[in-house]
């Protein structure tokens, strides 16, 4: 039987593609502001240290790295061949290895924390 | 006698050049590349969270720069019209059928659109921003 590593690549993707649609705008707008010197208050160390200790925020916040993660390292990889960099294998190699790679950093400095 | 076959030329580099559709595609494309450098950031924030008070403060410090706030704006920009343009997809990518009728696809992508504005204002509350 034909076996094909595409759902593997797939589900993550459109996850991660999902997670980055509802969740990166917030983010990304919460680092803006502190980036502007006005620093919200959930972005003290005291705040997120606690979400980080207990183990659902440390899920929450693997989940929505490793997704994105992932989900951006696909979405690269089309950029780049759609750019006219034809070295696939090559890039994707690179681009899961490096979202697998900082997926598993990230679960580690979670769990320090 | 034999015909002579059909070559497209497609410049590999440039081909989205020719149609204002492909160029749309590709703006959606290069959002990716400033989601998944924001994507690094996020994972040296933990890194940087994990290395405790000092090191979360300069973490912060070091956001505070003209070139962060660029960054910033373009990464933004980036992540809104990601949501924007997939939110639209979804009534493409997965249509409701409800007995015999589909279910509008405004209603769809309008569902998608409220829960994420309801979630943004839930985390920028959740994080003390008003």
């Amino acid at each position: 039987m034909a076996k094909s590593n595409k759902p593997v690549v797939w589900f993550p993707f459109a996850a991660g593609g999902t997670v980055i649609a509802f969740c990166m705008p917030v983010i990304v707008v919460l680092g803006f502001l502190a980036a502007l010197g006005h620093v919200p208050p959930g972005l003290s160390y005291e705040k997120l240290h606690a979400i980080a200790s207990g183990s659902l925020g440390k899920l929450v916040l693997l989940g929505v790295i490793a997704l994105s993660l992932w989900s951006s390292a696909h979405r690269l990889r089309c950029t780049c061949y759609d750019f006219g960099l034809r070295a696939d294998t090559l890039i994707a190699t690179l681009l899961y290895v490096a979202a697998i790679v900082g997926s598993i950093a990230t679960a580690v400095f979670l769990l320090r924390i | 006698m034999s015909r002579n076959p059909l070559i497209r030329e497609v410049p590999p580099t440039s081909w989205f050049l020719r149609h204002p559709r492909y160029m749309r595609y590709m703006a959606r494309e290069v959002t990716s590349l400033f989601i998944g450098a924001y994507c690094v950031l996020l994972v040296v924030a933990m890194q940087r969270l994990s290395a405790g008070p000092a090191a979360w403060q300069g973490f912060l410090d070091a956001l505070r720069s003209a070139d962060s706030i660029v960054f910033h704006l373009l990464a933004m920009a980036a992540a809104f019209y990601h949501a924007g343009t997939w939110f639209n997809a979804t009534q493409k990518a997965m249509p409701l059928q409800i007995g015999e009728e589909f279910v509008k696809g405004s209603y769809i992508s309008g569902a998608h659109y409220v829960v994420w504005v309801a979630l943004s204002l839930v985390v920028l509350f959740l994080a003390g921003v008003f």
